[in-house]
């Protein structure tokens, strides 16, 4: 779908593409431990981590930010495993 | 703390590398100045990775722009809003550290002087990442980059870095400040500072760039950190010409340790770091840090 003048008229609308394909570590949060500080859902590069702290697996690259970032050791990073 | 708003106005999906830091820049930005925000960007990797045609990840109104004329651009659509009374939205423009210290200088500079009421955020990642690692009037002293290359007949980037936040300070603009990544309570509370100015407000955003720095990508916040830490990234204010100093390393430490973890100085050797440490002694002593 191509309009004049490159206008997208559907924002946000990069969801269409799964990013979480080009993952090759995976973070697994574990909420007891969470002392809820945030700094994983502030420095998420994709906007993957709510208030929940739930992860999106869909969007997740695996760059391990928040796990590095994570004060409490609450994140690990685990290889995945190939399909 | 920062306030975590229910819906993030940076979308994923976008092409940004795993561990990108220009995204980052920009999700913490929307979050603090919220959906009644019009956004222009300068070409760079901040446009090529959230707007892949005929996807965007921006959820709100976005315009980019070429790569010259952010400043413009951003100046037109404050006017237009203005004429039409709408003068609560915000206007930000973002640009690399290519489309505003060296490309988009001159329309950004006349944006300034105008006075038009928008915020400028230039996300400093110290080189033209989008097009392969080229030098910038921001790489600074030292770096290696495919234009700047370390090797037998040179050491890398020889002229320091350009002094971007003093000549949009010498513009006499109301507000202007540099910020980090790496300190989002900072760097949140001047965005919306910036926004609440009456008039033009800069923001340079240091941010690290794991593509084109050479770091592993689960440092990007570190690398930010350790360059204030160090004193090499200083962050400060300046309101209506009065400056101020907004965070303090406890203690200084040596601008090696910032150095050491990145490709792009791994070929210094202690003469070369003992330089930089020198020009990073002065420009604190300058600076009051």
């Amino acid at each position: 779908m191509v309009n004049i003048g490159c206008v997208i008229k559907t924002p946000g609308n990069t969801k269409n593409n799964k990013t979480g394909s080009w993952r090759t570590f995976k973070p697994i949060l574990d909420k007891e431990s969470c002392i809820d500080c945030d700094n994983c859902i502030l420095f998420c590069p994709d906007s993957c981590i709510n208030k929940q702290h739930d992860i999106d697996y869909d969007y997740c690259k695996g760059c391990g930010i928040c796990a590095y970032e994570c004060p409490s050791d609450s994140i690990e990073m685990i290889q995945e495993e190939s399909d | 703390m920062v306030d975590i708003p229910d819906k993030n106005l940076l979308a994923p999906g976008h092409r940004g590398c795993a561990g990108c830091g220009a995204s980052i820049a920009v999700k913490l930005a929307l979050n603090a100045l919220g959906e009644n925000t019009v956004a222009v960007s300068a070409t760079g990797c901040l446009e090529v990775m959230t707007t892949p045609y005929p996807e965007t990840a921006w959820e709100i109104p976005f315009i980019h722009v070429a790569f010259e004329n952010s400043g413009a651009v951003a100046s037109g659509v404050e006017s237009a809003l203005r004429i039409q009374g709408k003068d609560d939205v915000n206007v930000v423009a973002f640009g690399g550290d290519g489309g505003t210290v060296d490309i988009g200088l001159q329309s950004l500079s006349g944006a300034m002087e105008r006075g038009h009421n928008m915020t400028y955020i230039c996300y400093d990642n110290e080189a033209y990442m989008n097009t392969g690692i080229q030098r910038s009037g921001a790489t600074p002293f030292g770096a290696s980059t495919t234009t700047s290359p370390s090797g037998v007949a040179s050491f890398g980037e020889d002229k320091p870095k350009k002094n971007m936040p003093m000549i949009m300070a010498a513009h006499g603009i109301p507000y202007v400040a540099t910020a980090s990544i790496a300190y989002p309570e900072d760097y949140v509370n001047k965005v919306k500072k910036a926004a609440e100015t009456k008039g033009p407000a800069y923001i340079h955003l240091h941010q690290p760039c794991t593509t084109g720095w050479g770091f592993p990508s689960e440092r990007t916040i570190e690398m930010g950190r350790l360059a204030v830490e160090t004193g090499s990234w200083i962050l400060y204010e300046i309101v209506d010409g009065k400056f101020e100093i907004t965070y303090r390393p406890e203690e200084r430490k040596p601008v090696k340790e910032y150095l050491a973890p990145q490709k792009r100085f791994r070929h210094l050797d202690d003469e070369l770091i003992e330089k930089i440490q020198k020009y990073v002694d002065a420009e604190c002593k300058e600076l009051g840090l």
